[in-house]
């Protein structure tokens, strides 16, 4: 049943979740997208974009967003969907709460145990391998255009992807990149 | 005493105002907690981001539910993570129920086009200063990369390459800490 589906791909999204929103990303494209099906990459992509403009953490914008559409396209009532929206954002902060009360004490007295400390600087590395991955995983003919099909397009989305990457290397407000990029999307391609 | 109102309304608040990421937050967090409710000692606000941090999970929640919890127990933590939360669910949810319709808009799809590569170039460009951060060098590069390329190349579950890190890191510390006996 897709209600239960969605409790339990949560829970494991948030009970591996390291590392912040951007790491996130890495894991829910790959239970999302590539093994559910629930969102495109194309859709998971513009869920990104919209949570980076709307208030909110990026994993419970992208949880809410993903029940929504799972359980609408298994055919139910928007009500439903509703439903399952609350339901994925429930599940995903469910464990890191179970274990932020339980844990953080613990963590606390044992927090210059050498185990502690080389797991969590072993976390630290992966966790910015996961970070390129997200990036990489999202370079795809579908948000970038292709050689073949759209090479107009593909030419465009290299320059705005150079300069939003400097940009934001500069520290230039990550919404006024993405306003900016919006606008220079319609100017070129409402044509 | 601390309410459960208080708490929810204080984390509604915060919830509100979190844009692009938790770590935007802080700030606004901190005043609303150490200075304004006093929840929190600022030495204790300090503690509780590297716990946060360190945990799984959204940092913002995570932060919400160690106030709450300190404050009104497990009822106490509910109640500001469900603050926390209630916007930023609320907003999607209009919008998943729109977007689909909007989507294939002539004028949508124009400006998306132009945002998704914008998308990309902001997830990498935090990459090399949090590299440095965490403090990858030469002789550990290979595990980011290899990470990366894990998941990039061949789909493997980043849950998987996580898991294997909490298991190597135990067993290189004790490795560790056997040869320096």
């Amino acid at each position: 049943m897709i209600f239960w589906r969605i409790f339990i791909i949560f829970l494991k999204i948030g009970a591996f979740n390291f590392g912040g929103g951007y790491a996130m990303i890495a894991l829910i494209h790959n239970e999302v997208v590539e093994r559910q099906g629930w969102l495109t990459q194309q859709e998971f992509i513009d869920v990104v974009a919209i949570s980076q403009a709307t208030p909110g953490p990026l994993g419970i914008n992208v949880a809410t967003y993903a029940g929504y559409t799972a359980v609408t396209n298994a055919g139910y009532a928007p009500a439903m969907g509703i439903l399952g929206a609350v339901l994925a954002s429930f599940s995903v902060v469910l464990i890191p709460m179970l274990l932020m009360v339980l844990v953080s004490k613990l963590l606390q007295r044992h927090s210059h145990s050498p185990i502690v400390k080389t797991v969590l600087r072993v976390l630290r590395l992966v966790v910015v391998g996961l970070i390129a991955s997200a990036a990489l995983v999202l370079v795809s003919p579908e948000n970038f255009g292709s050689y073949q099909n759209a090479p107009m397009q593909l030419v465009v989305s290299v320059i705005i992807f150079v300069v939003v990457f400097v940009a934001a290397r500069k520290r230039v407000n990550p919404i006024t990149l993405l306003g900016l990029s919006g606008l220079t999307g319609l100017l070129i391609y409402i044509w | 005493m601390t309410t459960y109102g208080q708490l929810y309304g204080s984390f509604l608040k915060i919830g509100m105002f979190t844009l692009g990421g938790g770590y935007a937050m802080i700030p606004l967090m901190e005043r609303e907690v150490v200075d304004k409710r006093q929840w929190l000692s600022q030495q204790e606000f300090m503690d509780a981001m590297a716990i946060a941090q360190s945990m799984p999970g959204i940092f913002a929640v995570n932060m919400a539910t160690h106030v709450g919890f300190k404050q009104r127990g497990a009822l106490g933590a509910v109640c500001a993570v469900l603050g926390n939360i209630a916007v930023p669910i609320g907003i999607i949810v209009i919008l998943a129920m729109f977007f689909r319709s909007f989507a294939d808009n002539r004028v949508v799809e124009s400006i998306f086009k132009g945002i998704r590569p914008a998308v990309v170039a902001l997830i990498a460009a935090p990459v090399f200063n949090m590299a440095r951060t965490a403090g990858v060098k030469w002789q550990n590069a290979w595990i980011p990369i290899a990470a990366a390329l894990l998941v990039w190349l061949w789909g493997v579950s980043p849950i998987a390459i996580i898991a294997l890190a909490v298991i190597g890191g135990i067993i290189f510390a004790r490795i560790k800490t056997i040869n320096n006996k």
